[in-house]
């Protein structure tokens, strides 16, 4: 347990040292690159700032995963079960996910002008529910056929089957796709709040500090980004422990 | 006796590509009630898809299945199933492994029940004190245990196995030779078992039924007149001897290489009662 915090804690250190260090051996003033040190001033002064904006990061990314969290499950189970359904569908969801989402930004902002909450949840969710929709769907497709055939042969109906066996079998993947996704909804949702203007949340207040040349804020949201983001990755794998933690195979 | 399984004649073909592709061409079996047949034959004959024929998952182009006289269509929950591989789920105990079966078959059936006869099978399988372990902390002999419990957990009348010993080694499937032999004296139903383990098939089986190659056919049954409780030491006789020999040339008949001596013994041994070696002749008679 010790171990487990401590190590961790000490590569972070580590890496805060190492960061100050460079700073301070080429003499870069905080408008060329700002050092650990500059950061607990730029947290002190705009404190309330970091509280709303990181409020408003993470409830959007979390209302975006979690839309795509029923949709990328809806639609892994369609292609699952259906093999129509997947041909029709593959090349139309890898051709989406290959498009940068950034050019998206300016569309969804003329489609649906000024609902920024709406267009930023909707960000976060289109770029996170591809990797759930596939391993969801690759992992009911690839599910051996004895598996169904011991409830099968039983007369078991196949809403039974998915319920005991398909939808818990398929957990595993569909918590990896999830760690994968819930890090790509942060990135969707702060790709708006910097992208668009009048922007909400802590991208927004990277923009600003970028407009105002406080290169210090700059850092301290990276850094607060960074914290959110491990923040919501280990909600995940705390989920992932609590319903998935019997595909742990214990470390001999 | 009457045969509490009845497979007259079937005929089956996968559609694929290439078109249709015949596994079972005539295939002819009789299963008395409370008996056990062996089913053997090259790899690839069509062995698997003549279970799950037994079973209900599958209906045949031709022929037909009966359990006690009425013609298999679909699935019957008179029917239990094991498999090479023992498909435990993973996220349930060993215990609740085993009760699966009973959530389908009696939903009503309340939890304590239940319980009780799953731990019941696992102390009779020498699984008693590994209830609440999962599957990934058993040794490969061991899954196959919980996954024969598993089977037979509703009190089927038919118990249909596909190689289950198969993935094991030697000495653990001897092991469950003895236990599958004993789990019958306490859980008496109708066995099929698919096996590529002609020893496996005299120790175990009433009867051995030996199908061709692809497409498969009945081409040699044998019955096996050993006494019920047999031992290990019974393979080792000049009886059994003689059973496996004949059997192992009927394998090589079916392979299409020939028997050593070009011809299945004209006297079946003793011990054994061969009903006939039947080429495409049978198929014709049982019509």
């Amino acid at each position: 347990m010790i171990r487990q915090v401590a190590v961790p804690a000490l590569a972070i250190l580590a890496f805060l040292a190492f960061w100050e260090l460079i700073v301070r051996l080429n003499g870069w003033p905080d408008y060329v690159m700002a050092s650990p040190s500059d950061l607990p001033a730029a947290y002190a002064r705009f404190w309330e700032l970091f509280l709303i904006g990181s409020w408003q990061t993470l409830w959007r990314t979390v209302a975006g995963l979690a839309l795509a969290v029923l949709f990328g499950l809806l639609l892994g189970m369609v292609m699952g079960f259906s093999r129509i359904a997947r041909d029709a569908l593959y090349p139309l969801l890898v051709g989406f996910n290959a498009i940068p989402k950034a050019t998206l930004v300016p569309v969804l902002a003329l489609l649906f002008i000024g609902q920024h909450n709406f267009n930023t949840v909707l960000m976060a969710f289109l770029i996170s529910f591809f990797p759930i929709a596939v391993s969801v769907g690759i992992g009911l497709s690839t599910l051996e056929p004895e598996y169904r055939d011991i409830l099968r042969s039983l007369g078991a109906s196949r809403v039974t089957i998915f319920r005991k066996i398909a939808l818990p079998k398929t957990l595993p993947e569909f918590f990896g796709a999830l760690k994968v996704a819930v890090t790509l909804a942060f990135i969707g949702t702060n790709l708006v709040e910097i992208v668009s203007p009048h922007g909400r949340g802590l991208g927004a207040l990277f923009l600003s500090g970028q407009t105002n040349s406080n290169y210090p804020l700059m850092f301290a949201v990276l850094i607060a980004l960074a914290v959110l983001g491990i923040v919501l990755y280990y909600a995940v794998v705390w989920l992932e422990r609590t319903f998935a933690g019997w595909a742990e195979r214990p470390q001999t | 006796m009457t045969n509490l399984i009845e497979i007259k004649d079937v005929r089956h073909a996968y559609r694929t590509k290439a078109g249709p592709l015949p596994v079972l061409d005539g295939v002819d079996m009789g299963v008395p009630e409370g008996t056990f047949a062996a089913v053997v034959g090259p790899s690839g004959c069509g062995k698997s898809t003549l279970t799950r024929l037994v079973a209900g998952l599958m209906k045949p182009d031709a022929g037909e299945v009966r359990l006690h006289g009425e013609r298999v269509t679909s699935p019957r929950r008179t029917v239990g199933m094991a498999f090479q591989n023992p498909v435990l789920l993973e996220w349930r105990t060993i215990l609740d492994n085993v009760i699966l079966p009973l959530e389908i078959v009696a939903p009503r059936m309340p939890r304590a029940e239940r319980e009780a006869r799953a731990e019941e099978l696992l102390a009779l399988v020498g699984l008693q004190g590994f209830e609440t372990k999962r599957p990934s902390e058993l040794s490969g002999g061991m899954r196959q245990r919980a996954s024969l419990c598993r089977a037979i957990v509703h009190k089927p009348d038919v118990l249909i196995m596909d190689e289950p010993f198969g993935a094991l080694d030697n000495f653990t499937r001897e092991d469950l030779w003895q236990t599958m032999r004993d789990l019958r004296r306490s859980e008496p139903s109708t066995c099929v078992l698919i096996t590529h383990d002609l020893r496996e098939s005299v120790f175990l089986g009433d009867q051995v039924i030996v199908l061709s190659g692809r497409p498969a056919r009945t081409q040699y049954v044998m019955d096996v007149d050993l006494p019920e409780d047999r031992t290990l030491d019974v393979l080792y006789t000049r009886e059994v001897g003689d059973m496996l020999h004949v059997l192992r040339d009927q394998i090589k008949v079916a392979q299409g290489r020939g028997a050593d001596d070009a011809a299945p013994p004209a006297a079946p041994p003793p011990g054994s009662a061969a009903q006939g070696v039947a080429g495409p002749g049978l198929a014709e008679r049982a019509r």
